[in-house]
């Protein structure tokens, strides 16, 4: 699980604790931005901010590395991103018509959330099964193999997930977005 | 490598593999290894057979896979329910679980050379000597198939000089693309590090090309040999700290090397005086985000320091300046790799394998249009001819064979005329091409050359850093002249800017990204000239790839008015009456295909 990025919250505490540990490594300022990332899903501009004052670094070169790679997300992601391989076989095998499809589901384009907030899309490089080619993978489960007509299909078992999870959440009473949030290396 | 596995003095006689690569563990291979190590506990045979979690066998659109020694039976889209029958009837009742059995032989777990008689030749596997064969979060399996034996051997036997020595003899290359002498580069780096006081070493694991694997499968399946050639270098070149810098996108390598890391450290085989010998030495990890550019040496070490990752103009190379200004040797995951092998088996050995100024394996991703698919280890000098139709089977569905791309976004296209050319550094760049990191994409005639080299240079767009104009212009300049080829737009003029602006581009840019991102685009010029003058002549896409070009009709003659592709037509643009002809509206078809699908009677034509 996630925390939501609350603007003015205090910094997750494991966050803080991650800085504490990295406090005299030198060179730590892309390390500290994965924590970020990984704890809150994305790292918005405030949150930039907050990073300034705490690392004593100055905003620019945050924002200056921030914007520099690719990994970092600067929006909200979806409650489901899904990853498009553009990697070269699957580019080949079809990858472009399963973006245009899902951009015509979503209304939406790579590296953009859909208006319900459900899903974003990305492209990707070889995630190495290129024997599945064309793949896609949302969150952490791969589909090879796909044709654009599959599409929708897959988004609709999300969909229906997500609706769970939350009615699930509703009837634990629990809207507990603690403080603390569970690493998920992977 | 002389001896396998379950030949060891090992307790165990029966050995079973449950795949833990990306591909399988996507399909629950860790429920089914879990439920496989239970089925033989509840059993009781746990004495006697070993459940092994490995890396990816490249076998991953069959997964999961189990294999079995010594009978090696390997058992492919094995489902975590199947645990009990496999373990009942191969380990206990010893017969085979024919349901699940891999039966085409053709398709072998990494892909291997065949010899003249169609057997499967012993294969020198070096990079990939334990992948598929040993537990990669087990550091004693690595130990038992002679693991941390060359950094033994290294601090009590030999000294910094003899270990350069024994590289040089070895005359083994940089697998990270340009092919440099890896002894140079670390005798480079141990004078200037004597000079300095202190020295880095680092393991370049960024793995950029979009259609490559290898990096990840090698630190996934066998972390320890990359830190204990790693420890080697720091030993031979005066380093006391090192850094993997790995793709964040690559989590299960990074999660296996923590915890190689942390066995080593246990075991003294890293950190404060290693075996004693009183050489110290640890390693951190450090995150990519994203960024191909990083791969080059110059902003991988800017990376490192935390920065925004532009390369630097060399000299100074890393060697003399790199992480902290200080003398750094950056070598390719699978460069390490192979460095236990020449250490144990010493430089002469290895250099019976290869071609004159090529030496040892080398390790592709073989993809396109073949029908096996995966990470091949051959012995530099084999022929495209035999990774393709030896050990990639031949031609997907008999297509015809096209080119193979080697290089990725740096590289080129190989034709026909030369699939008997044996494949090493040299040879490669002979033909236009490059050897980069060990991508090789087989494309057949329904691949469209132009619209290949548009998806490089696509790529090289996105991830040109910006720093430098010729590059930052060049590539978009390219990108957009190739997207007209495609889009049927191309003016008569293009294929001569398209040539002009590759020349600059490639003399003025300011590093190896810049200077290469024109490749694909010139040697497909030089092989496949006519099929982009088809794109503009002709306005047509010999392979049928690009849409823009195409034209969908329905024949008169064959249509029966069964109105099924109107139907089907996302845009509605097909009219007519039922059982009267359809017509297709040109102006709003938007091309998708729909249609030829849906008619039964081949009615609609593509020209
Ligand atoms: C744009 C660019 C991208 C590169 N990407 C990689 C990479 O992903 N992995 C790699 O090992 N080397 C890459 N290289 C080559 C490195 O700069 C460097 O030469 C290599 O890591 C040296 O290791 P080696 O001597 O073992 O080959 C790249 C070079 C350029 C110019
Ligand atoms: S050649 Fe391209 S990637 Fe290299 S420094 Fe120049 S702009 Fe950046
Ligand atoms: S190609 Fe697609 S859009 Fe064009 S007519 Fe056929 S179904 Fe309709
Ligand atoms: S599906 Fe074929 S036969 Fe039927 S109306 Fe369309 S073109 Fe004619
Ligand atoms: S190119 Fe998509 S998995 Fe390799
Ligand atoms: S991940 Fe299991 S075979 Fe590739």
């Amino acid at each position: 699980m996630r925390s939501d990025y609350v603007t003015d919250a205090p910094l997750a505490s494991e966050l803080l604790d991650f800085i504490e540990s990295q406090r005299d490594k030198k060179g730590n300022l892309i390390a500290i931005l994965h924590k970020a990332q990984e704890v809150y899903g994305y790292v918005p501009w405030d949150l930039a901010e907050k990073l300034s004052e705490e690392l004593q670094v100055p905003l620019a070169k945050i924002y200056g590395v921030l914007t520099f790679y690719h990994y970092f997300k600067l929006n909200k992601p979806g409650k489901s991103t899904i990853s498009v391989c553009m990697g070269t076989a699957c580019y080949l095998q079809g990858a472009p018509e399963l973006i245009d499809e899902l951009s015509r589901i979503l209304g939406i384009g790579v590296g953009e959330t859909s208006a319900d907030g459900e899903f974003s899309i990305e492209s990707v490089r070889c995630v190495g099964c290129c024997g599945l080619a064309p793949v896609v993978t949302v969150d952490e489960d791969t589909f090879g193999k796909l044709s654009a007509g599959q599409l929708a299909e897959i988004l609709g078992r999300y969909r229906a997930a997500h609706a769970e999870a939350e009615e699930r959440m509703v009837a634990a009473g629990a809207g507990s977005a603690g403080a603390t949030a569970e690493v998920n290396h992977g | 490598m002389g001896y396998s596995r379950y030949d060891l003095e090992s307790p165990y006689s029966q050995f079973c593999y449950v795949c833990s690569g990306v591909g399988c563990e996507q399909k629950k291979s860790e429920d089914l290894y879990r439920n496989i190590k239970n089925e033989v506990r509840n059993r009781g045979i746990g004495a006697s057979v070993q459940v092994v979690r490995t890396g990816c066998f490249g076998l991953c659109e069959k997964g999961p896979i189990v294999k079995m020694l010594p009978e090696e039976t390997v058992y492919i889209d094995v489902k975590p329910e199947d645990a009990a029958e496999l373990v009942e009837r191969h380990l206990v009742k010893s017969e085979i679980v024919t349901r699940l059995q891999l039966k085409d032989t053709a398709r072998r777990p990494h892909l291997e050379v065949k010899n003249d008689r169609g057997h499967y030749q012993k294969q020198v596997r070096i990079v990939l000597r334990n992948c598929g064969k040993i537990d990669p979060e087990n550091i004693d399996e690595y130990i038992a198939r002679e693991g941390y034996g060359a950094l033994d051997k290294a601090l009590f036997e030999m000294t910094p000089e003899q270990i350069i020595e024994e590289l040089k003899l070895s005359g083994l290359r940089g697998r990270g693309g340009a092919g440099w002498p890896t002894w140079l580069k670390w005798n480079f780096g141990r004078k200037a590090a004597a000079a300095a006081g202190t020295a880095y070493v680092v393991c370049n694991a960024d793995e950029g090309d979009p259609g490559a694997y290898m990096d990840r499968s090698t630190l996934e399946g066998d972390p320890h040999s990359v830190l204990e050639a790693m420890t080697i270098a720091a030993y031979t070149i005066g380093a006391t700290q090192g850094y993997i810098y790995i793709r964040a996108e690559y989590p299960l390598a990074i999660k296996r090397l923590e915890t190689a890391m942390k066995q080593a450290r246990d075991y003294g085989l890293l950190g404060e005086n290693i075996l004693e010998s009183g050489f110290s030495f640890d390693i951190e990890i450090r995150l990519g985000a994203g960024a191909f550019v990083c791969g080059e040496e110059t902003a991988l070490i800017a990376s490192i320091e935390g920065e925004r990752g532009t390369p630097k103009p060399r000299p100074p190379f890393p060697t003399d300046s790199g992480v902290w200004g200080m003398p750094t040797v950056i070598n390719n995951a699978e460069t390490w790799a192979n460095i236990p092998v020449v250490i144990l088996r010493g430089g002469k050995w290895f250099a019976r394998i290869g071609t004159e100024n090529s030496k040892g394996t080398k390790v592709f991703a073989l993809t396109g249009k073949v029908n096996n698919t995966g990470l091949v280890e051959v012995p530099m000098g084999t022929t495209l001819r035999e990774i393709i139709y030896d050990v990639g089977g031949g031609m997907q569905e008999g297509k015809a064979f096209k080119a193979v791309q080697t290089g990725g976004p740096s590289g080129g296209v190989i034709t026909a005329g030369h699939l008997d050319t044996p494949i090493d550094f040299d040879n490669l760049a002979k033909l236009g091409s490059m050897m980069g990191s060990g991508g090789m994409i087989v494309l057949a005639e329904d691949d469209c050359i132009v619209d290949v080299t548009k998806f490089y240079l696509e790529f090289s767009v996105e991830e040109s850093c910006g720093k430098c104009a010729p590059c930052r212009i060049g590539t978009r300049k390219m990108f957009n002249i190739l997207d007209r080829f495609t889009k049927g737009t191309a003016r008569p003029d293009d294929l001569w800017n398209l040539e002009v602006i590759a020349d600059a581009t490639k003399k003025a840019s300011l590093c190896g990204l810049g200077q290469s991102a024109p490749n694909p685009i010139l040697s497909t010029l030089q092989y496949f000239r006519h099929e982009y003058l088809a794109h503009i002549d002709d306005e047509t896409c010999p392979a049928g790839v690009c849409k823009d070009l195409m034209k969908y009709s329905i024949d008169a003659e064959k249509c029966i008015g069964c109105t099924v592709c109107a139907r089907k037509c996302p845009v509605a643009c097909i009219d007519g009456k039922s059982k009267e002809l359809h017509v297709i509206d040109q102006e709003r078809c938007i091309k998708c295909g729909a249609c030829v699908a849906a008619c039964k009677f081949d009615a609609v034509l593509i020209a």
